[in-house]
C-alpha cells in the first residue's frame, strides 16, 4: 500500500505544485521518489510530529495541500490536538497518512499496534478517515483526497497486501465498494483486514455458501444509505476491521441499524476490545488471536 | 519618541479590553494588558495588511498563540477596521463571534484560532514556510513550557527561516505563579540564540524598541523576547497574578479607565 501511495503522490504533486510533503523522519526507503522529484516541496521536521502538523496547518493556510506522514499512533495520537484544532477547525487541507495500521507492527509492540486511531480519528469534525483495502484503494483513495480540499486522515497498511479488486472499482467518496457478490450473508470490512474475509468468503464458498464481501474504506464519511439497504436485503451483516471495537466501522454500523425500526439483517461486529496486548506476535499471529483471520470469520459464517 | 499614533492605539486599546472582560466577567485581562504594546506596535505601523482585503495572499500573517489574551487582538483588528467597534462591547455574548479564546471562526483579520497553548508557533512556521509574506508570532511565557513550542524553535532555527519573526511576552507571570518558581525559562536569550535564532531583548511596553526590533531581518528568524508587565498600564493590576483570572467590578472599571484616560 505504501508503494501505491507514493507512486500516486508523486504523479498529483507532478501535475499540482502545491502539494507538500512532510515527514517526521519516518520513510526511509519509500518516500524517496517524492523527495527526488520535489526536493522544494519535501520538508523532514525531525521527530515532531505536533510540529509537523503545525507547520502543515500553517503551510495549508498558505493555500498548499499537505501530505503528512508517519506510523499510526505518531501520526494521531501523539499530536491528536493539533489536528483537532490547528487542521480540523481551521479545515486545513492537509491529509495525515498513518502507516502500519492494526496488527502491521505487531511484534514491534504495544506501542507500534495501531488499533485505536480509527475510532479516534472518527470522533474528530471535518475530517475524512479512509482505510484502504488493498493497493488499488491505496492509489485511489491518495488520488481522490489530494483532489479534494479539506483535511482527511488516510490508514495504510504497510508492504505486500494482496490485490482484491480484479480492474479498477468506482472509487467515490464515501461510498463502500463490493469485492465479492453473494447473498447468504454480507460481510463489510475496512482496511487491509478485507483480506482475511476475502479468503474466509471464499472458504465458505467451498461449501455451497455464498457470503458477500464489501469494502468500506470510508469510516468518515460513513455510507449509511449502503447499511440501511443491506439491512434489508441480507439476514446478516458481519463487520471487521483490526481495530477497537469503541468507535469505527463496527460501531457506525450498529449506530445506523439502531436507527432502523426493523432491520431483517442481524449485526455481528468482530472488532477487538480496547486492552493492552503486551505479546510479541506477528501480524498473522495477532489476527488469529484476535479472531480477525480468515478461519475464524469462516468459523462465524458456519454458524449462522 | 514613541510613535503618538500607536501610543494612542495602545491606550485605546487597553481600554477595550478593560470594559470587554467587565462586560464578560472574564478572565485574562493582566495577560491582554500585557501584550498590548506589542500588538499596538505590530497592528499599528510594522504590519503590512489591509482591512478592505483581509484576505489578501500576500498580506503579513501574525498568529497570537497566547488565544486567552484574544480580547487585546479582537480590539486592535476592530480599531483597526477589520469589523465594526461595537463587536467588542458584546464580548462573548451569545451569537457574537468573539469567543473568549482567539477565534477565527467568521472574525476577519484573526488567522489562526488558539487557546490551546503550544500551536501557534508551529502554524507560523508552516506560514513561513510557504513564504511570500512575513510571519509573526506573539507567545506567552508560560508557554514555552511545552515542549511542542521547542519543537517549532528547533524547526525554526534548523530551517533558517528569515521571513519569520517571534515575539515573547515575558511578564514573568504564567497561571499559577512565577516563571522563575514554576518552570524556569532562564537563560532565555541564550537558549534561543543556542537554537539558531537572532535574539532581541527588549523592554516590550517600549514603542520604539518594539518597532526596531519587529523590522529586523537577518539570515535567522528573529525572537524578541519582550520583557513586560502583567496588567500593563492599570496599577493595581501590574505584576499581579490575581489579574489572569479577575475581572474588574463597576468600581475597579472605573479607576483603571480613569488612570488610562478613557472614559466608561
Amino acid at each position: 500500500m505504501r508503494s501505491a501511495f507514493v507512486d500516486a503522490l508523486c504523479d498529483a504533486a507532478g501535475s499540482d505544485p502545491s502539494i507538500w510533503l512532510l515527514t517526521a523522519d519516518l520513510g526511509f526507503s519509500v518516500l524517496e521518489p517524492f523527495m527526488e522529484r520535489f526536493p522544494d516541496r519535501f520538508v523532514n521536521v525531525g521527530v515532531a510530529e505536533q510540529n509537523m502538523i503545525g507547520v502543515a496547518a500553517g503551510l495549508a493556510l498558505a493555500g498548499k495541500t499537505v501530505v503528512t506522514y508517519s506510523i499510526v499512533n505518531f501520526a494521531t495520537l501523539r499530536c491528536l490536538e493539533q489536528i483537532r484544532n490547528d487542521i480540523c477547525y481551521h479545515r486545513a487541507s492537509v491529509k495525515i497518512v498513518g502507516v502500519g495500521a492494526g496488527f502491521t507492527y505487531g511484534a514491534q509492540g504495544y506501542t507500534h499496534h495501531g488499533i485505536e486511531d480509527l475510532a479516534v480519528m472518527a470522533t474528530l469534525p471535518e475530517l475524512d478517515v479512509v482505510a484502504p483495502s488493498d493497493p488499488v484503494e491505496a492509489r485511489l483513495a491518495t488520488q481522490l483526497t489530494l483532489a479534494r480540499p479539506g483535511p482527511c486522515y488516510l490508514r495504510l497498511g504497510k508492504a505486500g497486501e494482496p490485490t482484491l479488486h480484479n480492474s479498477n472499482p468506482e472509487f467515490d467518496h464515501g461510498k463502500m465498494l463490493p469485492l465479492r457478490p453473494g447473498r447468504d450473508a454480507l460481510i463489510i470490512a475496512t482496511g487491509g483486514i478485507a483480506a482475511e474475509a476475502m479468503e474466509a468468503a471464499r472458504l465458505w464458498s467451498e461449501q455451497g455458501r455464498q457470503a458477500a464481501v464489501w469494502s468500506a474504506p470510508w469510516v468518515r464519511p460513513f455510507d449509511a444509505d449502503a447499511v440501511s439497504q443491506a439491512a434489508s436485503e441480507f439476514s446478516t451483516i458481519l463487520t471487521i476491521e483490526e481495530g477497537v471495537e469503541t468507535g469505527g466501522l463496527g460501531a457506525a454500523t450498529a449506530r445506523v441499524l439502531a436507527q432502523m425500526p426493523n432491520p431483517r439483517a442481524r449485526h455481528i461486529p468482530i472488532s477487538i476490545a480496547p486492552e493492552i496486548r503486551p505479546a510479541s506476535l506477528s501480524q498473522t499471529a495477532h489476527r488469529s488471536r484476535e479472531g480477525l483471520d480468515a478461519a475464524s470469520i469462516l468459523a462465524r459464517l458456519q454458524s449462522l | 519618541m514613541d510613535d503618538p499614533a500607536t501610543l494612542e492605539l495602545a491606550r485605546s486599546i487597553r481600554g477595550h479590553v478593560l470594559r470587554m472582560v467587565h462586560h464578560a466577567q472574564t478572565s485574562h485581562a493582566g495577560s491582554a494588558l500585557s501584550m498590548t504594546d506589542i500588538l499596538a506596535v505590530l497592528y499599528g505601523g510594522v504590519l503590512r495588511i489591509d482591512p478592505d482585503r483581509p484576505d489578501d495572499p500576500s498580506r503579513d500573517r501574525v498568529i497570537v498563540s497566547k488565544g486567552h489574551g484574544g480580547a487585546a487582538v479582537y480590539a486592535a483588528l476592530a480599531l483597526r477596521g477589520f469589523f465594526p467597534v461595537d463587536w467588542l462591547q458584546r464580548y462573548c455574548d451569545d451569537d457574537n463571534p468573539l469567543a473568549g479564546h482567539l477565534t477565527h471562526h467568521g472574525v476577519p483579520g484573526v488567522e489562526a484560532s488558539t487557546g490551546s497553548l503550544g500551536h501557534g508557533l508551529s502554524i507560523a512556521c508552516g506560514l513561513a514556510l510557504a513564504g511570500g509574506f512575513h510571519t509573526y508570532a506573539v507567545l506567552s511565557d508560560g508557554e514555552l513550557d511545552e515542549g511542542s513550542v521547542w519543537e517549532a524553535i528547533l524547526f525554526a532555527g534548523h530551517r533558517g527561516l528569515t521571513n519569520l519573526t517571534a515575539v515573547v511576552d515575558y511578564n514573568k507571570i504564567q497561571s499559577f505563579g512565577r516563571t522563575a518558581e514554576v518552570l524556569d525559562l532562564e537563560p532565555l536569550v541564550d537558549k534561543f540564540a543556542a537554537c539558531g535564532w537572532q535574539v532581541k531583548n527588549i523592554d516590550g511596553h517600549d514603542h520604539r524598541a518594539l518597532t526596531t526590533a519587529l523590522q529586523t531581518r537577518g539570515s535567522n528568524p528573529v525572537i524578541v523576547i519582550a520583557n513586560t508587565v502583567k496588567g500593563k498600564g492599570v496599577s493595581f493590576m501590574e505584576d499581579r497574578l490575581e489579574w489572569h483570572y479577575r475581572s474588574p467590578d463597576d468600581v475597579q472599571l472605573e479607576a483603571a479607565l480613569r488612570e488610562l484616560g478613557e472614559t466608561l
